[in-house]
């Protein structure tokens, strides 16, 4: 990986979908010192078409992704789209077939009216769910009522992650929720949403966009290319559309993708071979839940780790440096800006205020999404 | 390294399926072509790809409901939203990277689920400058084709020839939906739609499912496979902007076209390639796709149609299948239909309508309206 760059993050935006891919593609390209003429091959992830109203939205944005008169495909795995794009970018060059391939991710959240959950409510088995008129927040309070109930957490400590992601982002210059000053109680006196969820546990919805630019290392000798971070791992995996007949208090399709991505990084021990984290964070138990998953704690550990500030971007295991989805913002498939920008940007020392103050060599990523089932995880070394 | 495809299965297509969820008809393709393979996909696939578009399923979010029918229930799985060949493609680059050594890739269409097919279609349309004019999304194909004519000299004539030709080798074809003995002069009576389109020069919609099973020459051999192997692949986007694309010359389908045929070191296509199935379903597509991926000379590919060159018989037969014309309208399955297609001919398993001593073949698709985005694979087999 030779370039990142993200837009902003706000919950409206004025660009079109277009021009929000133009300038995440622009930045990425900047950073990586590259023309669109260098571009072999662009992939594009974006979450559900109906956020922008658009069918086939990857075709209407792809001129947009630098897509013109270039083999152009989006991928697309709900909300895993933020980490899933890498993966496909990585097996166009990894395959030979691309040198240098442009990976653009692009949500617009705020073209959905009323609010873009209206959309969720067409995710729903036809027959057997969405008679009950579920929407996300209260399947999540379920995911999330399970987790606690299994492990007996408290949620003072899942307040916690909130805490330190909304701290962490504002050091982030496209945060759209940072907050300096927040605390534990701010969290938990905020309004209850569906019980035990409150809205200072969901992140936003947003617009906005991201992009990175991957190349061979054949091209990165060639051009001397001295910023660049190394894809060593890439797994992922969907568990079954069922989700009322699974114990949703692991994510077992995570650590199957975890574990994928790990044989290929040949890491065998992950909680002392990997430095940083940045696990999916759309509420404050996903990042402990997705914790788990990666085998970076152990299952119910999570909770503990973040209440003794192992977690902390000067902890041990730093985890959500960039600020996350909870202070970043959420527009569900550009969160590649903080999963994999952020990885870029640690371990090229270009993350700023956000650098983790000790040296690190080796970051994963980690999305999720569909219905509680869709996990991908990217490792990363410097 | 060699990537193969080693295993075939297809639903029949139809006008509408009642009786099947199109979670039943995945299911049948898959084991179909699993038995065809000889594969386990609990144990012996590495990778699943499905081609799938929200609005054509009727979902926010579709690739939820692709692992269980497909026996990838925690798996890796992804959904690509793209034609079928895209799909293929990216198996294919899946397997070169050395990380996966089997593949499956899905794709079907329900388009009979579809209350509003043309109300979703017309959502493609650029939302700022195309859809306040609040034309029917078929205007787009209308205009290609009115242009593609004028600038290639096409007549009428050859466009009624192409929609006989596809319609009559449906009949031949025991799983297409819309096999008729059309005359040239019905579809030239058949009611104006999109001047100068009409009513017969549009493929109908159908409903199917097809799934191939693809390895890597290795895991070919340990299935005992005889593979049809993928030479080549190719995709290509012109500009989605009606205003500034190429509206004549398919730009998408030559720059495919040219991306496979180098990887598959075919130099001349018009002579190297036995046989093609080619994206039909505006009845000016199949000239304007043979003339763009180097199967015809410009211009030329409407006098040889009507010189019945491209008929089962003639010099370069194209969609034996029947085309979308003859089968129907499959949308995202398109590509991959025409993919196994390609490969059943090849294996020699095309029934009543195999071709002769074919040993290279080529298999091209388009996103439909009003998309400038297609793909084209060449498959050939060693005799």
């Amino acid at each position: 990986m030779i370039g990142a760059g993200m837009t902003l993050f706000r919950r409206r935006l004025q660009e079109t979908p277009k021009e929000l891919c133009y300038e995440a593609a622009r930045m990425a390209l900047d950073s990586a010192g590259l023309d669109l003429a260098d571009v072999n091959m662009v992939v594009s992830g974006s979450a559900p078409d109906a956020f922008d109203g658009v069918h086939m939205k990857g075709e209407y944005f792809l001129d947009g992704c630098g897509g013109y008169r270039k083999p152009y495909t989006r991928v697309y795995t709900g909300g895993g789209t933020g980490v899933f794009s890498t993966i496909a970018g990585w097996w166009h060059v990894a395959s030979g077939l691309a040198d240098v391939v442009l990976v653009v991710n692009e949500e617009k959240m705020s073209s959905c009216q009323p609010h873009p959950q209206s959309v969720f409510a067409n995710i729903w088995d036809p027959i057997l769910d969405r008679p009950l008129k579920p929407n996300l927040v209260w399947i999540f309070a379920m995911e999330m009522n399970r987790y606690m109930t299994v492990h007996k957490v408290r949620k003072e400590d899942i307040a916690l992650v909130a805490v330190k992601n909304k701290r962490n982002a504002v050091e982030h210059p496209c945060a759209q929720l940072a907050d300096p000053n927040i605390t534990v109680d701010d969290v938990l006196r905020s309004e209850v949403m569906a019980w035990p969820v409150q809205r200072l546990d969901i992140s936003p919805p947003s617009d906005g966009a991201a992009a990175v630019v991957l190349a061979s290392e054949d091209f990165i000798r060639r051009r001397k290319i001295r910023d660049r971070a190394w894809i060593s791992g890439v797994g992922w995996a969907i568990d079954s559309t069922m989700w009322t007949n699974r114990d949703l208090y692991f994510p077992e399709y995570v650590a199957r993708a975890a574990k994928m991505a790990y044989k290929m990084a040949k890491i065998d021990a992950p909680r002392r071979q990997i430095d940083f984290a940045e696990p999916y964070d759309p509420f404050d138990y996903k990042e402990l839940h997705h914790l788990e998953g990666l085998l970076l704690a152990d299952k119910g550990e999570a909770p503990i780790l973040t209440r003794e500030g192992v977690t902390q971007r000067d902890g041990k295991l730093p985890v959500c440096p960039s600020g996350g989805l909870l202070g970043v913002g959420n527009p569900i498939a550009a969160t590649l800006g903080m999963k994999i920008g952020e990885l870029f940007w640690q371990l090229t020392g270009q993350a700023g205020g956000r650098q983790i103050p000790h040296e690190v060599h080796t970051g994963v990523s980690q999305a999720w999404g569909d219905l509680m089932q869709y996990g991908c995880v990217v490792v990363m070394k410097a | 390294m060699r990537v193969g495809i080693i295993g075939i299965g297809m639903t029949a297509f139809r006008p509408s399926t009642p009786e099947y969820s199109w979670k039943e008809l995945m299911f049948e393709a898959a084991s179909r072509a699993y038995a065809d393979a000889g594969v386990d996909p609990r144990t012996d696939v590495d990778s699943f790809v499905t081609c799938a578009e929200d609005y054509y399923e009727g979902f926010g979010i579709f690739d939820e409901f692709v692992p269980d029918q497909l026996g990838a229930v925690l798996r890796p799985t992804c959904t690509i939203p793209g034609d079928g060949l895209q799909g293929l493609a990216n198996a294919f680059m899946q397997i070169q990277t050395g990380l996966v050594q089997v593949a499956v890739v899905e794709a079907h269409s329900k388009a009979s689920d579809v209350l509003t097919l043309d109300g979703v279609v017309e959502h493609a349309l650029d939302p700022i400058w195309n859809k306040p004019i609040e034309m029917h999304p078929f205007v787009v194909a209308g205009l290609e084709a009115d242009a593609y004519l004028r600038a290639s000299r096409t007549s009428l004539k050859a466009l009624a020839a192409v929609v006989s030709k596809n319609r009559r080798n449906g009949l031949r074809n025991p799983l297409a939906a819309y096999g008729a003995d059309v005359e040239e002069e019905q579809v030239a009576r058949s009611e104006e739609r999109f001047a100068p389109l009409r009513s017969l020069d549009i493929a109908r919609p159908a409903d199917v499912c097809v799934v191939l099973v693809v390895a890597s020459e290795r895991a070919a051999k340990k299935f005992h496979a005889n593979p049809v192997w993928i030479r080549g692949v190719g995709w290509a986007s012109d500009s989605p902007t009606l205003e500034t694309r190429d509206w004549a010359g398919a730009t998408y389908a030559r720059l495919a076209a040219e991306m496979a045929y180098r990887h598959a070191k075919v130099r001349r296509a018009a002579t190297e390639i036995d046989f093609a199935e080619v994206d039909d379903r505006f009845s000016y597509k199949e000239p304007q796709h043979l003339e763009a991926i180097g199967l015809a000379r410009k211009g030329e590919a409407g006098k040889r149609a009507l010189k019945g060159e491209y008929g089962p018989d003639g010099r370069l037969p194209v969609n034996v299948s029947g085309g979308s014309l003859g089968c129907g309208n499959v949308f995202e399955a398109t590509g991959l239909h025409r993919a196994a297609e390609v490969a059943l001919q090849l294996r020699g398993d095309a029934g009543s309508r195999q071709l002769d001593g074919v040993k290279l073949g080529v298999a091209q698709a388009w996103r439909f309206v009003p998309s400038a985005t297609g793909a084209v694979a060449v498959l050939g087999v060693a005799r």
